[in-house]
């Protein structure tokens, strides 16, 4: 094995190559808008409490890249888990109904209880996302799932509750003027409040997650095989689906539903690290914010004077990539 | 046309039972309301009796609104119960494939243009069936796959969905809310132009369907490779089949909107009630007639102060006899 082409130092040209393209989107991302930066003056607007742009940074664009930062990282990472949970390459946190499960928690909050802010509501999308986890998860044949069989559960679940999102929107119209622009899925309302309040949560959920890594790889083997290696394949599941749960249900509350980034986003990282969870989980954390805010940033250069919310983006972007892949597919029988 | 006619009793109690039960709710829709009318009364101002100012309420404040139910409650549960046939899986169908979604965005469309009720329609038609087609034609790969349909329909369902979401963020909060109450499904204010596209679509398309099509589509049932080895051309009666689902669905969308889950529980619910198997195509019309007819009543009268859309019921309904279906299917090992 010679030295320049060792898998180790493969591994780390490409985390540096993905770190290096995340700085590349955070600082469009901070520097794009109604009033756009250069990245000097982004760099002086981010530093100098003096400077012309230093409002415009810290107020406007920075809580907004900052939330894209943590919410990417979470549907991506809860992506990767879902995956590999459920060895079904199609598995998606939107698609499997788990924000939806959140988002109907939320409405419910806001219409019938008037629970207005993120503090009330990341309990009940909390409780949202993990209801419809364990249903879909259950519901959808738990180990034994098709893909096809996984993402019919997921789209049933998914039309009920936004059926009675939409139901409890018609009824009180002013929570159709809240909610249509939060059912969309949007980083645009990002506060500091929010980016502090979210933040533990996703902390909680991708400590749990990477710590996971170990025990899933095992599992990927069979239970009999990981149970040789010491991992408790029910235990493992269990967490599993909590660190699915704290991540989704987190970044849904704090920025509505986003759809196919946590589809997306593992299948690139296992092309660039290989399906080694301990490198892919991590690779997801550094992909999935670049790709989240790339399409912020692309939202707003796309819908301007206004923008396209990014849960629009991403549906659009990343719909053909789910296509493609339902296409090649080969063993999806229903 | 054979195995298609064969006569079992217990079906043929079933779907009487059903189209008496589809009238009954029918009757029963026409007689409440802020002037209520007794059944009897009902019945004999149908058939020409009565006061002028019941035939008024009934004839023409009443009876559009319940024979649109009718008919669209009909026209979804035979798209569905093609759509299952075809996908041969207990879920698929249109609310769940993308088609629905499809016709969302082409009357979401129509609204943003400033159009009215006739181009929502329109939108609405267009709509479902490109998105029909689109599917169909990305989903095709030498053949109809079933699973790949229906993963490909769930994908496109779910790209739409953003769309849709955009469009109704675009549109001015009035044009907003009919946009979303049209989107839940309803059939406030349904008039005998709703009626007719649905209705005509009925009539032209069933009986082709059930005479020439069921009988290949039970054997369809079958698997491709039984059903090609009998002589059925599957992918050209899947095709067919395919697309007269799929204008059926969208002429019923352009009619009431997208209502939820009657295309999915209504071949069900026959197929429960006959207790025969296969595609059960002539019994889910009336069960759908009547499910629509019964969740519009429901909808009209749950709560006091005001009237919920259809969709709002069926959506709520669907979903809890949907988890109950998820779960006894993959208990039998069928789903």
């Amino acid at each position: 094995m010679s030295r320049a082409t060792s898998p180790a130092r493969r591994q780390w040209a490409v985390v540096l190559a993905v770190a290096a393209l995340l700085l590349v989107v955070l600082v469009l991302s901070l520097g794009v808008g109604a009033k756009s930066l250069s990245p000097a003056q982004v760099w002086h607007g981010l530093l100098e409490p003096g400077a012309p742009d230093y409002t415009v940074v810290h107020r406007l664009r920075l809580p907004r890249t900052l939330l894209g930062l943590l919410v990417g990282a979470g549907l991506g990472l809860a992506g990767g888990l879902m995956q590999a949970l459920t060895r079904n390459p199609l598995a998606d946190p939107g698609l499997l109904g788990i924000n939806a499960g959140a988002s109907a928690a939320v409405v419910t909050a806001t219409a019938l209880l008037g629970v207005a802010t993120f503090d009330g509501y990341v309990w009940f999308a909390l409780a949202g996302a993990a209801a419809v986890a364990v249903l879909v998860y259950v519901v959808g044949g738990g180990r034994t799932a098709t893909p096809a069989r996984l993402a019919l559960a997921g789209a049933a679940l998914n039309a009920t509750l936004y059926s009675y999102v939409s139901a409890l929107m018609l009824l009180d119209s002013a929570s159709l003027e809240r909610m249509r622009l939060w059912t969309v899925g949007s980083l645009a309302d990002a506060r500091p409040q929010t980016v502090a309040k979210v933040l533990p949560f996703l902390l909680c959920g991708l400590v749990l997650a990477l710590a996971l890594a170990r025990p899933l790889n095992a599992l990927a083997l069979g239970d009999d095989t990981a149970r040789a290696q010491g991992a408790r394949p029910e235990r493992v599941r269990a967490l599993t689906v909590l660190a699915i749960t704290l991540l989704c249900g987190a970044a849904t509350a704090a920025c509505g539903p986003i759809v196919f980034l946590g589809l997306m986003v593992p299948h690139l990282a296992r092309a660039l690290a290989g399906p080694d969870l301990r490198r892919l989980l991590p690779c997801c954390v550094l992909l999935a914010p670049a790709l989240l805010l790339g399409a912020d940033v692309l939202g707003r250069v796309l819908g301007r004077p206004g923008e396209v919310q990014v849960g629009v983006v991403t549906a659009v972007l990343g719909g053909p990539f789910f296509l493609l892949h339902a296409r090649r597919g080969k063993g999806v029988g229903a | 046309m054979n195995g298609f006619v064969k006569v079992r009793p217990r079906g043929i109690a079933a779907g009487a039972g059903c189209v008496a039960a589809a009238l009954a709710l029918a009757v029963l829709a026409l007689g409440s309301g802020s002037y209520p009318i007794s059944p009897g009364e009902v019945l004999r101002v149908l058939f020409g009796g009565g006061t002028p100012a019941e035939h008024f309420v009934i004839e023409e404040l009443r009876l559009p609104r319940v024979v649109t139910a009718l008919v669209v409650g009909a026209a979804l549960a035979l798209a569905g119960a093609l759509f299952q046939s075809l996908t041969r899986n207990p879920l698929g169908s249109p609310d769940i494939l993308g088609f629905t979604e499809g016709a969302a965005t082409g009357a979401l469309l129509a609204v943003l243009a400033g159009g009215g009720s006739w181009a929502l329609a329109g939108g609405a038609l267009a709509g479902g069936v490109l998105a029909g087609a689109a599917v169909a034609g990305l989903a095709w790969r030498g053949g109809l796959h079933s699973g790949r349909l229906v993963l490909v329909g769930i994908g496109t369902a779910a790209i739409l969905t953003g769309v849709n979401g955009y469009l109704l963020t675009r549109a001015q909060l009035t044009d907003a809310a009919r946009a979303l109450l049209w989107l839940t499904g309803s059939l406030d204010g349904r008039g005998w132009d709703n009626a007719l596209p649905p209705l005509l679509g009925l009539l032209l398309i069933a009986p082709p369907a059930l005479l020439l099509c069921g009988p290949a589509l039970r054997i369809l049932e079958l698997g491709d490779d039984t059903a090609a080895g009998l002589g059925v051309r599957v992918e050209r009666v899947r095709l067919t089949l395919l697309a007269a689902a799929t204008v059926l669905a969208a002429l019923a969308a352009s009619a009431a909107g997208p209502v939820s889950f009657v295309a999915l529980t209504a071949p069900q619910l026959a197929r429960r009630l006959t207790r025969s198997p296969g595609p059960n195509l002539l019994a889910a019309m009336p069960v759908g007639a009547a499910l629509l007819v019964g969740a519009d009543w429901l909808a009209q009268h749950l709560l006091a102060d005001r009237q919920l859309p259809v969709g709002v019921v069926t959506g709520v309904l669907g979903g809890g006899y949907l988890i109950w279906l998820l779960s006894t299917q993959r208990r039998a090992g069928r789903l």
